[in-house]
């Protein structure tokens, strides 16, 4: 294959995105949970190149206070935290912990997730919707988790989401993309970013919600719970790279049986 | 200094002689500009730390960002 290369750099220069007014390059968020420790996860931020991450907002330590924090090895001034509702099972639980964290934090942009239920934590979008209108109203930027589905994404959207960030699959499942068809949607409906958020497990998969169009995926146990972390995290920075500009080369159409690369013409 | 207060941290019963929320927070060895407060279910603004008087009978909930996905 000789096709001219037009692209020299490693990816497309000024594919920047947006979301609330701020400008990342990064298209790849990823969490702090479940690492062994705060050096491996600073490390597979690091390796990750993500310029966001998520956090979660708990009460502090009053036994020992003197144990390391996040925030001694993931620095909030070069790394935008967006704090999450994780665990928050009503929409007032969650508008709750935005509340305290945005005064511990003191920025707007915020991670909203109200959980229906353990066993498959699945959104509560009826909770979800009211938090999201709520929040909106209190200034708030919420990033929205929500269920693969382009009406309620719209619903979101109508009610101040900054982005939707609909589940591939159920939250640390790692089971991939199970619904290509209604992320697509979302994506093509959508005037905020999309953000796969949940489901992902490794890097062919993160491409794949690229290749659909997202705007971003968010994930955090593919990574935290690979063998080895900063190389699964360097690996999903690739895919999300590669995903994001296969979407923008534009595939080429499939065909039901083969067709020669090589030309017939010419042929000894 | 006022006398001893009675207080509700994170649903721990403590006494505390700490004047204001900025106190009794450095007084649970933790810092102020990196934790939020609820007070008495209210948000404490951080810039008003310094400045709110703890009373005796206070709830508190201190938070702080952890881990997580």
């Amino acid at each position: 294959m000789t096709e001219m290369p037009t692209i020299t750099t490693d990816s497309a220069p000024d594919d920047s995105w947006e979301v609330a007014g701020q400008r990342f390059t990064s298209r790849l968020i990823v969490g702090t949970g479940k690492y062994k420790d705060f050096a491996q996860n600073a490390a597979a931020v690091e390796a990750s190149g993500a310029q966001i991450v998520t956090v979660a907002v708990r009460r502090v330590n009053i036994s020992d206070p003197s144990q390391p924090v996040l925030m001694d090895y993931i620095d909030p001034k070069k790394i935008t935290y967006l704090p999450n509702t994780a665990g928050c099972f009503t929409a007032d639980e969650a508008i709750r912990t935005l509340r305290l964290a945005r005064e511990a934090g003191g920025w707007d942009l915020v991670k909203l997730e109200v959980l229906g239920e353990a066993r498959t934590l699945y959104p509560d979008m009826r909770e979800t919707l009211k938090a999201t209108e709520v929040l909106a109203n209190e200034g708030f930027k919420p990033m929205v988790y929500c269920v693969d589905d382009p009406i309620a994404a719209k619903q979101l959207e109508e009610a101040g989401a900054v982005a939707v960030m609909p589940l591939g699959a159920p939250i640390g499942s790692g089971l991939g993309i199970q619904n290509k068809v209604t992320i697509r949607l979302i994506v093509e409906g959508a005037g905020v970013p999309v953000l796969v958020d949940a489901g992902v497990g490794t890097a062919s998969e993160a491409a794949e919600a690229m290749e659909l169009g997202c705007d971003g995926v968010l994930m955090n146990t593919a990574i935290a719970e690979a063998q080895d972390p900063i190389r699964m995290a360097r690996a999903m920075k690739h895919a999300v790279l590669a995903g994001r500009d296969a979407y923008l080369a534009g595939r080429m159409k499939t065909r039901k049986y083969a067709d020669p690369s090589s030309p017939l013409a010419g042929l000894i | 200094m006022s006398a001893a207060k009675s207080i509700t941290v994170n649903d721990q019963l403590r006494r505390s002689e700490a004047a204001t929320i900025a106190d009794l927070v450095r007084e649970l060895g933790l810092k102020p500009e990196k934790v939020a407060v609820e007070h008495n279910g209210v948000i404490a603004p951080r810039s008003t730390l310094e400045d709110v008087p703890l009373g005796d009978g206070d709830v508190l909930e201190i938070v702080h960002f952890v881990g997580g996905g």
